[in-house]
Order: structure tokens, then sequence, then C-alpha cells
């Protein structure tokens, strides 16, 4: 075990200095075999979607594969539970995602704590967005409140999950409007958008993603990002209407503990280079998604920060004393 | 008809031998218990990302049309349905192939898979933008009624046994509680095991549940795994049309009922083959020889379960949301080549969508020569390896398969210990078959009543909420019919036969 540390270490050493000389180089050393890319979710939704765009990328930058797999269930807790049994070498990575990580293991057992998750770069997120029906009679979030506030507890939103950036989101902007309005988790994005465009909710609690997925046949009324999303140039910021809301999903990467420094830093690398990518960055922002960079070195202060906002969030739902 | 230049596009020589490879490695995948067809599309996304989009979706739809079928080999010739969809596949299938029928059975789901999968394709092609509609339709409540009408078909399927039937898909309901709640994130029923974390896997049931009892079984039986009849009789193609010619209502009934239930996106092909199955012994003379190896019960099953791969793919583009989980990879799979849903569909994306229809099309015809030689190799390496060498192999499959559902060794765990509860349980009359509806159905009950519930709270009443409209009306009167279906078929038999003759003991389940 020493022995495999060891020469780990060192061919780590030899890793950073090649690395910065050439990017060819980089390939050459790191990886130096397919690197599994474990989703703790099914096919189909937004972690899935944005592996793959990077997935194409991965390829041209290092010439190994990055191989998608699926872990589902417990909402992402059966995957990360076995994260810390895998091996820690730099070729097995896992999807991690907030708010998720950090609520999930709040006040119970879930087989994973939070600081088990070495997160290695933050790539995007989806902001959190309030979505209704093309034909809907609320036109403004003016509108929304108005009917929240005439009848406490009427509006209904559909969102995925219970505990999730959805339910957060909503939590806050009850507390931030001060209205009442009733939450109905489903399970996942999809089936979320079903009942809103079927017209058995009111409202979503989606993402940009969403938005951008279904165009012809709902509308955005605010989005929770610091400024509009560019494909959505009409729709205003929460902040904007003055209610102090910005998140969403975000989506990183993260390795078992006891992965080296050096390879969590090379991973960090690559994807922060799949992320320069104008290529890249025009897909991902079709999509809905905002593009955001939290490399290995600023991962710490990113977590440290978003934790403090979920742990009052959670105090709401009452997940924590 | 712009749908033709895109078909004859789809038939160049490197398209059509994609589709071939795509049909060829599906059915294999999709026979192996536990390699599903989501597995399949998964692996392939990545490949198609060096093709043309044009082949690369030919290809994708091959392989899931593919596994859909191949998952009823493993149903007929060892009991154990390779997807859920082919669950109803074992009632008949498998007593087929017992009395050394297997052979037929085969050749009788490559035809029902064609003629349905064929229905569903052309529904697709036809009524897209019109069926799509009909997803919408279904909420929270709806999907509540569903589960509880697929419930009820278990009193149909079981005539004789009607109470152990219940109690199975009692325990296959509690089986589902366990793990973490989609509605409420509670944590249920673990006893603080991580094993138990991320519930039960459905599939990791069926082969639990459906083959270590036939495994044990064989262990503990002097007797061969399936009769063999001496004579060589080929892949008996003409008495399989025949059959198919029979059973012709049949076949477009079931066809269109896998169609319609696909559409729904929280349904899926488990409950299409049984309501279509049960539909195919509802309309039967001689109903009392379901569930013991009647050809009628495998066409229905299989032209139900291949029907929704065109019908899944209905709301999977037309709405953006998927039908079925292989629908949610493929759907990934265009959004990543630059692929929107919605309107432009059948305008600015009709290269596409056209290109795609016309290789499911293929990929279905292709599915005739191709499984009736697949199926044939299948039926004889059955048959011919020596029960020494049939068990350890089907049980390393096992394993293998559950542990590649999501790489996880707790769900060989659970497999196994379902496997010998299943075994003990089947000796006191208690069939796998509701066990695992229980567990099917248990999440879309639980999850579609909760949501109700909220929203019949929000909206002020819960009555109007659950029995306020018309498809929940309707699906609680065929839920009604249903439970008391056999009671009125028996009262019925009674009076026209007051001597009491036929066997009220049959059981399919």
């Amino acid at each position: 075990m020493r022995l495999s540390i060891s020469i780990g270490l060192a061919t780590g050493l030899g890793l950073s200095l090649a690395s910065a000389l050439t990017t060819v180089a980089l390939a050459d050393d790191f990886p130096s075999k397919n690197v599994q890319y474990v989703i703790p979710f099914g096919p189909g939704g937004e972690s899935d979607i944005s592996a793959r765009l990077q997935q194409k990328y991965f390829e041209e930058i290092t010439g190994e594969q990055l191989i998608v797999q699926y872990m589902p269930g417990g909402g992402g807790a059966v995957g990360w539970s076995q994260l810390s049994d895998m091996p820690a070498d730099g070729h097995t990575i896992m999807g991690s995602n907030l708010p998720h990580i950090i609520l999930k293991p709040m006040g119970q057992d879930v087989g994973f704590k939070t600081e088990e998750l070495n997160n290695f770069f933050y790539f995007h997120y989806s902001p959190d967005a309030i979505l209704v029906r093309n034909d809907s009679p609320h036109e403004t979030l003016d509108d929304l409140i108005q009917a929240a506030e005439e009848a406490p507890g009427a509006v209904t939103f559909s969102g995925s999950g219970t505990y999730s950036a959805n339910d957060v989101a909503n939590t806050r902007f009850q507390q931030l409007a001060d209205v009442t309005t009733t939450y109905i988790p489903f399970k996942g994005t999809g089936a979320a958008v079903t009942a809103l465009l079927g017209g058995q909710v009111q409202a979503e609690w989606g993402y940009t993603t969403v938005a951008a997925n279904h165009q012809d046949k709902v509308r955005m009324l605010a989005v929770a990002s610091e400024e509009r999303h560019p494909m959505f140039p009409d729709v205003p910021t929460f902040q904007e209407l003055g209610y102090d809301m910005v998140g969403g999903a975000y989506r990183g990467m993260a390795v078992p503990e006891g992965t080296p420094e050096d390879v969590q830093q090379q991973l960090s690398d690559i994807f922060q280079q799949i992320n320069q990518n104008p290529q890249f960055r025009e897909e991902m922002q079709d999509l809905g998604f905002v593009l955001m960079d939290v490399p290995l070195e600023e991962v710490d202060a990113f977590m440290a920060e978003r934790m403090d906002v979920y742990e009052a969030s959670a105090r709401e739902l009452g997940l924590i004393e | 008809m712009e749908i033709f230049s895109h078909a004859l596009g789809a038939l160049s020589p490197l398209n059509l031998g994609l589709a071939l490879l795509g049909v060829a490695s599906g059915i294999i995948i999709g026979a192996l218990p536990g390699l599903s067809a989501t597995m399949a599309v998964a692996v392939l996304v990545p490949v198609t990302f060096g093709m043309a989009p044009e082949s690369a979706l030919i290809m994708l739809g091959a392989i899931y049309t593919g596994a859909i079928y191949g998952g009823s080999y493993s149903a007929i010739l060892v009991n154990t349905p390779g997807t859920p969809s082919a669950i109803a596949t074992t009632f008949d299938g498998f007593p087929m192939a017992k009395r050394g029928d297997g052979d037929l059975a085969v050749t009788l789901s490559t035809l029902a898979s064609v003629v349905g999968g064929l229905v569903g394709v052309l529904a697709l092609l036809t009524l897209a933008p019109l069926l799509a509609q009909v997803a919408l339709s279904f909420g929270p409540v709806e999907y509540f009624w569903l589960a509880i009408f697929g419930l009820t078909l278990i009193s149909a399927l079981s005539e004789g046994s009607t109470l152990k039937g219940f109690m199975g898909a009692g325990f296959g309901l509690l089986l589902s509680t366990i793990g973490v709640a989609v509605v409420g994130g509670d944590i249920r029923y673990t006893f603080g095991s991580q094993v138990l974390l991320g519930g039960i896997e459905i599939v990791s049931a069926l082969i639990g549940l459906y083959c270590i009892p036939v495994l044990i079984d064989l262990v503990a039986t002097p007797e061969s795994h399936l009769k063999v009849d001496e004579e060589q009789r080929g892949i008996r193609l003409r008495e399989g049309l025949k059959h198919a010619w029979i059973g012709k209502l049949n076949l477009l009934r079931s066809a269109s009922i896998g169609t319609g239930v696909a559409i729904l996106p929280g349904a899926g092909g488990s409950i299409a083959s049984l309501v279509s199955y049960s539909e195919a012994r509802r309309a039967a003379k001689d109903s009392s020889s379901f569930g013991k190896g009647n050809p009628q019960g495998v066409l229905a099953t299989e032209a139900a379960n291949n029907a929704t791969v065109g019908g899944g793919f209905i709301p999977t583009l037309v709405l953006g949301i998927p039908g079925t989980p292989p629908d949610a990879v493929i759907l990934g799979a265009l959004l990543v080549q630059g692929f929107r849903t919605g309107p432009e569909l059948f305008t600015t994306n009709a290269n596409i969508t056209y290109t795609f229809v016309a290789g499911l099309f293929i990929a279905t015809c292709l599915l005739l020569p191709l499984g009736l030689l697949i199926g044939r190799y299948a039926f004889k390496s059955i048959i011919s390896v020596p029960k020494a060498l049939l068990v350890p192999t089907i049980a390393f499959m096992t394993v293998i398969g559950t542990y590649a559902i999501r790489n996880s060794v707790s769900d060989v765990i659970i497999m196994l210990t379902l496997g010998v509860m299943g075994w003990l349980l089947n000796r006191y009359g208690f069939k796998p078959s509701p066990i695992v509806l229980g567990l099917i159905l248990g999440p879309i009950a639980e999850q579609g009543f909760v949501q109700g519930f909220l929203m019949g709270r929000a909206s002020g009443s819960y009555a109007v909420m659950f029995f306020g409209g018309p498809i929940s009306l309707t699906i609680i009167a065929l839920s009604i019919l249903s439970v008391f279906y056999p009671l009125i078929k028996a009262r019925r038999a009674r009076r026209r036969n007051p001597n009491g003759a036929g066997d009220p003991h049959q059981e399919v389940l």
C-alpha cells in the first residue's frame, strides 16, 4: 500500500512537471487508461446529459475514454455511499451534486457524509426558475405571488424530490415573498414538468434547462442566476425583482478519499480545459446550463459558502434543529 | 412523401449493416438476465458520437428493439424475464418449453414481436402529436388509480388462489417501500443497512424470484430442464404462423394496448404486457388453458411489449418526456446531437425524426430473420447443454447480471435472499408474479396518492381530486370489473353447467 502510494506520488510529480510543458505530455501519463465516470442517478437527467457532453471532449484532450455509468437509487445516496470503496487512483470519478450531498446526510444516516466526497471540480449549475405554462394567467412573478397571497396554500408547484434544490428554492421563496405555497415533489424533473404541462399544478420549480427543453410550451417568470440567461434575455432574475435568490443545482465531480492530490489536480485541469472549449460552452448554454469554474484549489471555499446557505434552508425545512 | 426518401436514406448498406449488428447484439444482451435494454443503449451512446447522426440513431433504435425482444428468450427457456416487460411471457412461455414446445414458443414470440413492433412504429409515425396529449392527461391521481387497476389484475389472473395472489402483492408492496422515499425523503425499513438504502431493484427481484427457484428445482430433481423431442422440427414457422393467424385479433388488440400504455411515461412495458395478457385470456373461449402453455398467451405479451418501443417514443419525441428508461438514454443522446423535441420535430428536424422512425421500422423487420435464427440457437443450446453445466452457467449469469445493474454487490445479496424466499413461498403456493407486481406498482401508487393528496389539500377537496376526473372514474370502473369478473364468470358458468364441471383451481400467477 505504502509502496503504491509512493509510486503514485513519484509519477504524480513527474506528471505535474510534464503537464506544465504541454497538454500532449499530460495525455501520455494520466490518465493511463479509461476513466469511469459514475453518475449516481438514472439516465436522461441533467447530470447524465452534461456528462455526455464532457465525454466527447475528454477523449480529445486525454486520448482515453470517459465511460459514463449509472448507479441510481436513494436520490444519489446509493452511489455516494459506495464512492469510498472505489479505487482511489483517479480513474474512477463520480458526479457530485449540490445541494444533494449537503442536505441528504443532514440529520439522518444515508451511508455517506458530505466531507467524505473529495470534490475536485464544479463545472456548472442550472439556475432555479419558476415556470408556468404558456397559457397560464400568471404573466409575471407578481401575479403568481398575488394569487398565493389571496389563497394561501392554493398555488401548487411541482418539483423534483424532497430536500432537493427545488424544495430548497421553494422554501426560500416562501420566506422571501412571505407567501404560502404547496410544493409537490415528483420523481425527477421529467415527471415534474409532465405535471406542469398536463395542468395538474399551476407552476413548477425547475431550471433554465427545463425551459430550454420545452421552450414552445412553458415560460419562465424569474430565474435565480446573477445575470439574465443569454437564451432568455427577457426573463428577469429574482434579484432584479427584489428577491435575494441566486442558486440552483450545482454539478461537479468527486473522487474517493485517498486519491493522490496531484492526480486530483490533473483531473481538475482536464475538466477546466473542457469547460473552456468554445464548442462545449455553446452546447451547454444551448441546453440552458450556466458554466462556472470551481477548480480544486477553490472547492473548499465554495463548499463552505454553499454549506452556510443550505444550513439555513435545512433549518427552515425542519431537517435540523 | 418525405418519409420514403428518409427510409431510402436509411437503407444504405452501411446503415443496414449497423441495424443488423444492433438488432443481433440487442437480442443477445436482452436475453441475458440483468443486462437490460437501458444498459445496452447506454453503453452504445459514446460509440455513436463518432457516427453520422442518422447511422447513430438507426443503431440505437435497433439495439433497443432487439433487447426488448431478446427478453422473451430467458422468459421462455429458463422462466426468467430478461426485462420486466417479459414477466407475463413466463406464464405460458415456460410451460410450453417444459412440455417440449420451446422452439414453437420462441417462433411465436418472434412473430408477435414483429407485429407489435410494427403497430407501435406506425402509431409513432401517424398519430404521435395527437397521442402525446393523452400522456399529459394522466396526472398523479390517474397514475394512482392505474396502479390500483394493475393490482386488481392479480385477481383476474389467479382465479382459485386469489387470496394468495393478494397476499403476495401485499408483500411486494411492502418490499417497495424499502429505501429512501421519493416523496418525503424518509429512510424506511433499511434497519441501518446501506445494502437496502437504494431500495430493491426490480430487475434483481425478477432474477431472484423467478430464476433462483428454477435453479434450486433443477438441482433438487432428477428430471431434465426441458422436455426434448427426439425428432428435429426446425423453427416450426408454419405452425407458428397458423397460431398467429388464429390469434390475429389477439395480436392487434395486444399491440394496441401496448402502444396505449407505453404513451404513459410512468407505466411501462410490464403493465402493458400484463393488461394485454389478461385481456387475451378474458376474450378466449378456452381461458382455463392460459397459464398452462397456451400459445395465445405468448402472442399477447410479446406483441404488447414490442409495441411499447414505438409507443414510448411518442411522449419522448413530441414532449421531451421519456416514455421508458431506454427512451431517456436515447433522448439524452439526441440532445447531445443537437436535436430539440417539440413542434419542429416534423418540420426543421424532420430528417432526424423520419430517419429514426425508418430505423425502428427496419429494425423491427430484421427481428424476423434474426430472431428466428438466434432463437433457434438459444433453444438448441439450452436443451443440448447437460444439466451439470447448465445450472452453474445460469447461476453465474444471474450473479453477474444482477451485479451489472448498478455495479453493486448489494443487489446480488438482495437477489439471492429474495430467490431463497421465492423458492420457499412457491412451495406454499405463492407465485412470484404478484410479488413483483406489488414491487413495481407500489411506488407508482404511493407517489400518485401522496401527490394527489397534496393537490387535493391545495384545491380544497380530496373527493373531487380523487373521484372527479373522467379518466379516474373509468379506471376505477375497470378495477371493480377486474376484481369481480372471476366471480361473475364463475356464477355464469355454474348457471350454465350446474354440475360444476371445469377446474376451479386453475392458477396462472
